[in-house]
């Protein structure tokens, strides 16, 4: 199918894309990576919108060390956040997550606030920020404001982000001394969405524990995250499959993925100990 | 003069030796040109509106917005088509019984699938085609739909075309010996179902035509991503009323086939019939979706099957109960019932038993039309065979290797007929068997699995022998009345410069067509292969030929090519004689040049001959002969199909707690024959392993129950891909066909046939302990679960 667009505009700095944005009346979609839009809109599943190309806004790029926090800017592409040291040392579960997203074509020009922005339930990286307790900074008409990851995704595809607004970048807190954090994922193909994947983050606080593929948006886990703060492996799977609420879809069903959630959760629970299979 | 092929040092000696590919650098520097690269003037494009349903009444088209659309010039229903193309009927005399109701090139009252093309939006581009195609309106009466295939026969499910009387479009029963009474008297009986997936071939360039209608010439030209131009010749011919000299079928650089490209599609002839009412030329490029929804479908079995065998693990019987569901229509020229009929051929076929019995049930259903793909029937009939052997060598506590040993037909048994009535002119079970083991070191495989049992760790060895069939006689089409040539030709021709071209009917799809006949022609002539030039898929210039199905082009076209390029040296050299004052018998021709064939001295380069011969032919003697062109057709009689041989292996590794399959290694040792090119011949080899592999593991076209195709994209239809790709050891037997001089038979097929089964063998080798068993593909992390009884609800 041939795309069918509205328009396209290059933004040339953030209140330019902003005014884009503020004028389409919710008829314009932010391009950055394009790598899930232009499929979209490739297959007529979006069209008619007014593209605001934002991927020359250098104020969105780069990895800043503020402290106690890293600050990501939505621009940075996944091959970057792959590489980059900060993110390597500071929160290598995003680092790690990398390989797990699609193939390298694909990790050269998607980004992550894209990937974020879009919330798809069976991409890494909104599990991955979800499980880091990391805070996003979003630009609008009337300023700039900060939310928590927590309140950020909303749904299926769907985010706190109003129409007008574009998401800058992602604040994460720097891992302690002795955090671990940890990505395991099932897939048919390398790349491929997985059919259920899981990140766990082990801090002093506590556990911190999302899945992705197995609902309509990244969730905390609480219920298996008590059960792995009291020490209960066993519990905690139980609890696990019992919080979810997978899809049954043409590559597997929803007891496939409610059974795989609790595999994942000991082989995270293994590899944080160095038991490693 | 025949070709020394045993001796090595022998001159000319490129057939069996691994030369470059003629069109690999043009493809690489992206200077191939496919359809889509193909722009004439005043051309359009079409876009078709398809049905959302798998089975509705058309009660009326609204077209009057989709005309508005700027870039808009005509908007066609079935209707309109029907006028100016007639319908066709996909079947075939020799496949008794077989049925299907005439098919439009549009749907005119009904749709039976969804994606059935029911409007045609003609546009300036292909953007404002598709903006159109979404503003017609169709009003559609759903009407009941047939999906599940082993329910279609039954009472109470609505008949899809009531002319048709039933939804039975083929049934026939192969039967050799007295089975009951071999059952009766067997040692064991192990009896499995079998379930192969709904597949597509998934090009890399989708299905392509662009058609140009010159009323001025009433000349009908059509370039056509396809592989069998002189085919096509003859059905745009026939159902638009054209003679067939007056339809041109031009088939340039084509993106890959299966098999898919050799039908006749629907939207195609649409195209054409548009092209012929519009006068201008028309361009139907597939997009992806249109790929999975329209492209032909295969390899939806259901099986039940049993193999009696005695106590020492003789085969005494296969029973086999085939069951395929063909979608809405058999689809034209080749029909529909061809891979059923094939499963019931081969099943059972490297091994020498007496009793036999397969039935192969062939119905329709609201789903889009199957038809032949890849290795056709092959890998269901191998996954049937060696899946048996496998369970009764277990049931036996016998080795998978020392079973196959014991009934795979002697390697000096031939010829000789099997149970199923193939007729095998020569194979090499035994010597292909033993260089499988001993290039995957069997005993050290086993210890190696035995070691890792021990930590845990699962693996299993699959052992696949298969046959394939090839170089296929009018036994396969033409007899049953289809106009699709089992014969091919090839001409060729030395130029002044003494170059040569070499014009053939076999056609190129990607897979080294060129380099191959390149190869002959040099060998057979006496050139270098880079002064020849190859000449393939015009209708209009090349020889009358069949092109590129059942693995044919070396066997066929490679020996048509050969008898051209040793007629045409002949000639050069009854020239050559009379101008060097020689007798023909003491000259040969090699690198180019004329030698005497005893001593190798040069005596004339082919440049000079050819200037004597085109510019300055008054100094030759008038009566000599000087046509530097020859053509020569070939055509297999002895045997309805050469067959080939081969045996595959598998090396998995099953993770238990997530059912996640590992490739770790695949083998296959093959007997295609001479081998023109070994790096062609492995590289086939391996590209159709890697394709059973997808059969094996990833690939299943996912309908509802009410017909919806619910997998239409390379996200969700999940084909093989290089990082799940194992390392892949290929050995060769050569057993020439004594049928041409070139001994070549076909190689294209052999990887598909056998990996699926080899695949399913090891992973049942790996669950055996567990008392676990696969056996529907493809073989899904959570059909593997669901074995070992992990998962159940």
């Amino acid at each position: 199918m041939k795309a069918s667009v509205g328009g396209y505009a290059r933004a040339t700095d953030l209140q330019h894309a902003i005014k884009l944005l503020d004028s389409a009346d919710g008829m314009a979609r932010v391009l950055a990576g394009g790598q899930s839009l232009v499929a979209a809109m490739n297959m007529r599943l979006t069209a008619g919108d007014l593209l605001v190309d934002i991927s020359r806004l250098s104020e969105l790029r780069g990895v800043t060390d503020e402290g106690d926090t890293i600050r990501i800017g939505a621009l940075t592409r996944h091959v970057e956040v792959g590489d980059n040291a900060l993110i390597k040392e500071h929160a290598p579960l995003l680092a790690d997550a990398v390989k797990f997203i699609a193939h390298a074509t694909i990790r050269n020009r998607g980004t992550i606030g894209g990937a974020l922005a879009h919330a798809d339930p069976a991409a890494e990286f909104p599990a991955c920020v979800l499980a880091l307790g990391a805070t996003l900074q979003i630009m609008g008409p009337d300023g700039g404001r900060t939310i928590a990851v927590e309140d950020f995704f909303l749904g299926l595809f769907e985010t706190d982000l109003e129409p007008e607004e574009v998401l800058m970048a992602i604040t994460i807190p720097k891992a302690e001394a002795g955090e671990r954090q940890v990505l395991q994922e099932v897939t048919r193909r390398s790349g491929d969405y997985a059919l259920a994947g899981l990140c766990l983050v082990k801090r002093q606080a506590g556990h911190r524990l999302t899945m992705l593929s197995v609902g309509e948006q990244p969730e905390l886990a609480t219920g298996a995250m008590a059960m792995l703060d009291a020490g209960n492996i066993d519990g905690a799977v139980a609890a696990l499959r019992a919080e979810i609420d997978p899809s049954s879809d043409t590559n597997a069903s929803a007891s496939y993925r409610r059974h795989i959630a609790g595999v994942l959760l000991r082989r995270a629970v293994d590899q944080m100990t160095g038991d490693v299979r | 003069m025949s070709v020394q092929f045993g001796n090595p040092d022998r001159p000319n000696s490129y057939i069996g030796k691994t030369v470059p590919r003629p069109n690999a650098a043009r493809l690489v520097e992206g200077r191939g040109k496919y359809v889509d690269d193909i722009v004439l003037p005043r051309m359009v494009h079409v876009a078709f509106v398809r049905s959302p349903f798998a089975h509705a009444k058309i009660q009326g088209i609204e077209t009057v917005d989709a005309a508005s659309v700027k870039g808009v010039l005509r908007v066609f229903t079935g209707a309109d088509l029907a006028e100016v193309c007639t319908p066709w009927v996909a079947v075939l005399a020799h496949l008794k019984g077989l049925k299907s109701p005439p098919e439009h090139p549009m749907a005119v009252d009904r749709a039976c699938w969804v994606g059935e093309p029911v409007v045609a939006v003609v546009a300036t581009s292909r953007a404002a085609a598709e903006d159109a195609a979404e503003l017609v309106d169709v009003d559609y009466e759903q009407l009941p739909v047939v999906t599940d295939m082993m329910t279609a026969l039954d009472k109470d499910t609505p008949v899809l075309h009531p002319e048709m009387g039933d939804n039975l479009a083929f049934q026939r029963v192969n039967e050799e010996g007295d089975l009951d009474a071999a059952f009766a008297g067997a040692h064991k009986i192990v009896s499995a179902q079998f379930s192969t997936a709904r597949h597509t071939g998934v090009t890399l360039e989708p299905r392509s035509i662009l058609v140009d209608w010159n009323p001025a010439e009433t000349q009908m030209t059509a370039y056509h991503a396809t592989q069998a131009p002189h085919m096509m010749q003859t059905v745009l011919a026939k159902h638009l009323d054209l003679p067939e000299s007056r339809v041109r079928v031009i088939c340039g650089d084509v993106g890959g086939s299966y098999g898919i490209k050799v039908h006749v599609y629907p939207d195609e002839v649409a195209t054409a019939a548009i092209a012929k009412i519009m006068g201008r030329p028309v361009k139907f490029i597939a997009d992806r979706l249109e790929s999975f929804t329209t492209d032909i479908h295969a390899r939806d079995h259901k099986i039940d099957a049993k193999i009696a065998v005695d106590k020492d693990g003789k085969i005494l019987g296969f029973d086999v109960d085939d069951w395929t569901a063909i979608g809405a229509y058999s689809v034209y020229p080749r029909t529909s019932a061809i891979e059923g009929n094939q499963v019931i051929n081969l099943c059972g076929g490297p091994y020498d038993f007496a009793d036999y019995r397969a039935k192969t049930t062939v119905v329709f259903q609201n789903k889009t039309p199957t038809c032949q793909y890849r290795a056709v029937g092959h890998p269901i009939a191998v996954a049937i065979t060696e899946g048996l052997v496998d369970m009764a060598a277990a049931e036996l506590g016998m080795d998978p290797i020392e079973i196959r040993r014991r009934n795979m037909y002697a390697d000096d048994a031939y010829p000789v007929t099997s149970p199923a009535k193939m007729r095998f002119e020569g194979l090499s079970h035994h010597q292909s068997m033993d260089k499988l083991v001993g290039l995957m070191d069997y005993d050290a495989l086993r210890a190696d699995q035995a070691a890792a049992r021990e930590k845990g760790i699962h693996r299993g060895i699959g052992i696949a022998t298969f046959i394939e069939l090839t170089n296929p006689s009018p036994f396969m089409y033409g007899i049953g009345g289809a106009r699709i040539s089992a014969q091919d030709g090839c001409t060729v021709r030395m130029d002044p410069d003494g170059s040569i071209v070499a014009l053939s009917g076999v056609t190129e799809q990607g897979q080294g067509t060129e380099a191959m006949l390149s190869q002959i022609v040099a060998e057979s002539v006496g050139v270098l292969p880079s002064k020849v030039r190859v000449i393939t898929g015009d209708t209009q210039v090349t020889p009358y030929g069949g092109g590129t199905w059942a693995s044919r082009g070396a066997g066929i076209g490679g020996e048509a090519a050969l008898r051209a390029g040793r007629a045409l040296r002949d000639s050069i050299l009854e020239v050559a004689a009379a101008m060097l004052q020689a007798d023909q018998s003491n000259l040969d021709i090699r690198d180019g040049e004329v030698v005497d064939s005893e001593s190798g001295t040069a005596r004339m380069p082919l440049e000079e001959l050819g200037r004597i011969v085109y510019f300055r032919g008054d100094t030759l003697p008038e009566d000599l002969p000087r046509e530097l062109v020859q053509t020569r057709h070939y055509i297999t009689s002895e045997y309805p199909f050469a067959f080939t041989n081969g045996v595959q292996a598998s090396y998995v590794e099953v993770d238990t707690d997530t059912g996640e399959v590992k490739l770790l290694k695949h083998w296959c040792v093959e007997d295609c024959g001479r081998i023109i090119n070994p790096q062609l011949v492995d590289e086939q080899i391996r590209g159709g392993i890697v394709q059973g592999l997808g059969g094996a593991l990833f690939e299943e076209v996912h309908y509802d129950e009410d017909g919806q195709l619910l997998n239409g994209s390379m996200a969700d239809y999940l084909v093989p891909m290089a990082a799940e790709m194992p390392d892949m050891i290929i050995g060769h037997v050569e057993t020439p066909t004594k049928e041409s001089a070139l001994g070549a038979k076909g190689a294209g097929e052999a990887g598909t046939a056998g990996a699926p089964a080899a695949v399913m063998n090891a992973i049942n080798d790996a669950l055996r302990p567990m008392g676990a068993q696969v056996s529907a593909m493809p073989f899904t992390p959570e059909r593997i679960l669901r074995a070992l009884g992990t998962i159940e609800e």
